[in-house]
């Protein structure tokens, strides 16, 4: 295998690229180079020379706001696909695109300001360049913001990595009056530049080109390099001047090193005198122990010769050497860089930002998400729903139609996960609204400012500027959903504040436990129903605030913190496709990784709903039971005309075309709808017809109809006792009675601790059980509030059991969906495992001292709720003020040190 | 020696050095927030903090507490 000989941006004496891929690898890369770009075929590669150029490797890196992505969405088109990067939560996007020679497998990787190893960003965009090399690099650069983007180019040039610039957002450098030479920069790079506009697809034809060009010359048979070329390969892109007889003496001691053979060992000097971290685990796994730590204690040697020789710090002078460089490399490259004339940016930020209108921007800006996506999602599931609902009964008339009093398994599970399914897709809808909005605020260059706004009350409980937006998604006020929410959390920077955010958006008001909410009040809080309903609205960030705090001081103390330090990017328009493609994206996302997991977990459920089932005996006795029904039904038939129709084989087709009918026609809306009802039914059974809609004057049929009705409404409460004996013996019936030792203190009975566990699955069913728990005769008519209102309070329920319930709802673990996107974000089941414990056990700590005090003192539901909120809303006030008094000293104390 | 959380709206800076270490540092340096570099304090948050600068071509906002590790010198004197 040869080696290429005309890298023209390394040191010279060594080429790093091809023999290595997949086996020198730093850590989890070697595994992501043979993922690169889907293809799998890492052993591959390695022979690639010799065969057929089947594929070149490509990655785009770039700093943050300089338009990665939409050039990487230009690049590639409609193939792409969105994974982790192994082991960390950091998205890994890929796709590929084809020209005249072959597939170009392109990675974006994700954006960074520099190639440091602080940040997580970082070090998995270095690991990939270092562990995959691939074949040529992008350094996608802002034009219009050309000095701080070359610093990174130096960076990549360092890495000795093919490199194509695309000198991108050239039309934002036009409209701000800055002219860009491309050749003098090119010609003093030594690279390819190109222009690109990104946002309007300009320059994809050239970058593709470009890249091609640059992966054939690599990829060329060997030839002796050029004059210049050699020449161009000796330089350095950086001169480091009173540092580099330091790398120089750390360059020759690395070269002796022959497991280090394919790595850039002047970036590795470099790495070195900084004291780099990552790069000393690199040197650890390559040299081990021993050789490291002397290289580590000879360039620990050269830095304090240099620091005391220079009296400047070793980093600083390297980031100062490289500010002169790129200084070097703009002077007169680059034209009319204007610093008077105010931008748009500006412009709409002295709105925007202002003191006193930036709160009325950012409340209109939250209610407008709210209203365009929860509001009129909701309504737009009104259209929706019809489409699922038919689904569901086409799955219905598939499977193997009802008997008297048992479904088959088949149908009833069949059934029972179409309804799973059904009430997670009822939130498509909402999602892609609700993601599309947040994308037009993201794009736009807003979202940076909320966070800007809102910063100082976010921090000051362990949270951050950025968790804004999470805690909208999860329903702050009223309605939205933790899983969108907790997904919003990956834009968060600092790592402590991000899982803090995680654990405290499933306390916002999603919209599935509003339904819940609406009961008990409708219940027990006639009187006092706004007030309650302000405060169920407004205690959730209370809650979230007080949470974030204690968990910060807590178990998230050694999490990874970052500064505050982020740029406020200028305003753009957002584009359709980008919006659209990042709105169908994420539901995506939502659809796949939560929809398989709910139907997994549904299945779990039923089978923990179902079994053991009921004895033989108990069996035989509803057997008995439906049997006398049916001959009560089938002796007032006796003489009836109709009883041909309706007695024998057809009773029990009879029977299930009655409850259809009644379905259909309860779902049926307006007169245009019944009379579909009635057309569709007329055609489905002529025969059937005049028994559940008597013709007037059919004395017979008339009479038939009522004898049916009493036949159905007999089945229906025999099928509704048996299935609460069911529930009550079923294993999840089990656990909810054994656990009422433990939640009698919240004032929980097993039927509500059956209707909470079930909510796990999802919260729509802490209603739906409920409702079958308190369960009626169709004769009563009576609603499930009634319903449960008399029985609870038959049973000794007052009003403080609903506010025992509330408040345990409101602070009660995630719903699953959730909890498996705490997985997917926080990449850990530990983490996963904490966000179901700690809820539930603060929330059954809240709820039982609010019962059982209450309980003690007598007081009512109100007054406990009271109590409540604004106890918890005074801690709130004395938490924020004594955390700034404590972070002022802290600070000052800081400063006084250095 | 005067810091950058001391200097008022419209103020014009040049940055001195930086007492703040690690990532922190690497962070304010990768922003453009260089020795040397001359900034304008746009203005503060609504509550105060954080704070908006502008550099050449970029804006970039950070919390007060970070100002603070900033040393800087007035460029002009009107507005410290």
């Amino acid at each position: 295998m040869s080696e290429p000989k005309s890298h023209r941006h390394g040191t010279g004496n060594h080429h790093p690229r091809r023999h290595q891929r997949g086996q020198a690898t730093p850590g989890t890369a070697a595994s992501d180079a043979a993922h690169a770009g889907g293809r799998g075929d890492g052993h591959k590669r390695h022979g690639r020379q010799t065969q057929a150029r089947d594929g070149v490797l490509v990655a785009l890196a770039g700093q943050q706001n300089a338009g990665k992505s939409t050039l990487f969405n230009v690049l590639t088109g409609a193939r792409q696909h969105v994974a982790n990067y192994p082991g960390v939560t950091v998205d890994k996007k890929h796709g590929q695109y084809s020209d005249d020679l072959g597939t170009v497998y392109t990675v974006d990787l994700p954006g960074t300001y520099s190639l440091t190893s602080f940040s997580l960003e970082e070090r998995v965009a270095r690991e990939f360049l270092l562990g995959a090399r691939p074949d040529v690099t992008v350094d996608v650069v802002d034009a219009s913001n050309l000095r701080r983007s070359l610093h990174l180019t130096l960076q990549l040039l360092e890495l000795e990595l093919p490199l194509v610039l695309a000198l991108n957002m050239m039309d934002v450098a036009a409209s701000n009056g800055i002219e860009v030479d491309q050749d003098v920069l090119a010609a003093r790079l030594g690279l390819p530049v190109v222009a690109t506009v990104g946002r309007k697809g300009e320059g994809r034809e050239a970058l593709r080109r470009a890249i091609r060009t640059e992966a054939d010359r690599l990829l060329a048979p060997e030839r002796p390099p050029s004059q210049p070329e050699a020449e161009a390969a000796a330089r350095p892109p950086v001169r480091y001047g009173a540092l580099e007889p330091a790398i120089g003496q750390l360059v020759a001691r690395l070269t002796t090193e022959s497991a280090l053979a394919h790595l850039p060992r002047r970036w590795l000097a470099l790495q070195l005198l900084q004291g780099d971290t990552t790069a000393l685990q690199l040197l650890l796994e390559r040299l081990g122990d021993a050789d490291t730590r002397a290289l580590q204690a000879d360039a620990g040697r050269f830095i304090v010769a240099f620091e005391s020789a220079q009296g400047i710090d070793v980093a600083d002078h390297i980031v100062a050497c490289r500010d002169r460089a790129v200084e070097r490399l703009l002077d007169g490259a680059v034209k009319g860089a204007d610093r008077g004339r105010p931008s748009l940016t500006d412009r709409i930020d002295r709105v925007v930002l202002n003191r006193w209108t930036a709160p009325l921007f950012l409340v209109a800006t939250v209610f407008a998400i709210y209203q365009v996506s929860i509001v009129w999602g909701y309504e737009l599931t009104n259209y929706t729903w019809p489409l699922l609902a038919k689904f569901r009964e086409l799955v219905a008339g598939v499977l193997p139609s009802a008997d008297f009093l048992v479904d088959p398994y088949t149908r009833s599970l069949g059934l029972w996960l179409v309804d799973s399914a059904n009430t997670l897709l009822n939130y498509v809808p909402i999602f892609l609204i609700l993601f599309a909005a947040i994308a037009i605020v993201e794009d736009s260059g807003y979202m940076a400012r909320i966070a800007f706004i809102l910063d100082k009350i976010l921090h000051r409980f362990g949270l951050h500027g950025q968790s804004t937006l999470p805690l909208i998604l999860g329903g702050v006020f009223a309605g939205g959903c933790a899983v969108p929410g907790v997904m919003a959390t990956k834009g968060i920077p600092d790592t402590r504040a991000r899982m803090a955010t995680i654990f405290t958006v499933p306390f916002m008001n999603c919209l599935a436990k509003v339904p819940l909410y609406t009961l008990l009040l409708g219940v027990f809080f006639v009187e006092h129903k706004s007030l309650m309903m302000f405060y169920i609205s407004t205690m959730t960030i209370i809650f979230a605030l007080l949470v974030a705090k204690l968990l910060t001081k807590t178990v998230l103390r050694g999490q990874e913190t970052s500064p505050f330090v982020m740029e406020l990017p200028h305003y753009h328009l957002p584009t359709l496709t980008g919006v659209l493609r990042r709105s169908f994206e994420r539901t995506w996302q939502y659809i796949k990784k939560v929809g398989t997991v709910v139907l997994a977990v549904a299945v779990v459920v039923f089978a923990l709903l179902h079994l053991p089932g009921l004895s033989a005996e108990r069996k035989s006795h509803y057997g008995a039971e439906a049997q006398a029904a049916m001959e009560r039904f089938e002796t007032a038939m006796v003489g009836n005309t109709y009883a041909d129709v309706a007695l024998g084989d057809n009773l029990m087709p009879l029977i299930n075309y009655f409850t259809d009918h009644k379905r259909a026609k309860l779902n049926a809306t307006g007169s245009a709808g019944s009379e579909r009802v009635a057309a569709r039914f007329q055609a489905r059974n002529p025969d059937f017809y005049p028994l559940v809609k008597p013709p007037a004057g059919d004395r017979d049929a008339k009479r038939a109809w009522r004898e049916l009705r009493k036949l159905a409404r007999a089945r229906q409460g025999l099928r509704r006792e048996m299935r609460e004996e069911r529930i009550t013996t079923s294993i999840l019936g089990t656990i909810g009675r054994g656990m009422e030792p433990l939640t009698q203190f919240a004032g929980f009975d097993w039927k509500i601790n059956v209707a909470l566990l079930s909510s796990f699955a999802a919260r729509e069913s802490s209603v739906a059980t409920l409702g079958v728990l308190f369960q009626q005769d169709d004769d009563q008519n009576a609603t499930l509030e009634e319903r449960m209102g008399t029985e609870t309070r038959a049973g000794g329920a007052t009003a403080l059991l609903a506010v025992s319930m509330i408040l345990f709802f409101a602070l009660y673990p995630p719903c699953l969906a959730t909890t498996i996107m705490v997985k997917v974000q926080t990449g850990s089941y530990k983490w996963m495992l904490f966000s179901i414990v700690f809820p539930t056990l603060l929330g059954l700590g809240v709820a039982s001292a609010v019962y059982s005090i209450g309980m003690a003192v007598g007081a009512t539901g109100i007054e406990a709720m009271s109590v409540v909120y604004w106890g918890a809303f005074a801690l709130l006030l004395v938490v924020g003020l004594l955390s700034e008094r404590r972070s002022r000293r802290r600070l000052g104390e800081r400063l006084a040190q250095t | 020696m005067l810091s950058l959380n001391d200097i008022r709206a419209g103020g014009r800076v040049r940055i001195r050095r930086h007492l703040a270490t690690g990532a922190v540092r690497q962070r304010l340096l990768d922003l453009g927030l260089m020795p040397n570099a001359v900034v304008t304090v746009v203005r503060s948050a609504p509550l105060n903090d954080p704070i908006e600068l502008k550099l050449d071509a970029s804006n970039v906002s950070l919390r007060r507490a970070e100002a603070r590790t900033i040393e800087v010198s007035p460029e002009d004197n009107d507005h410290v």
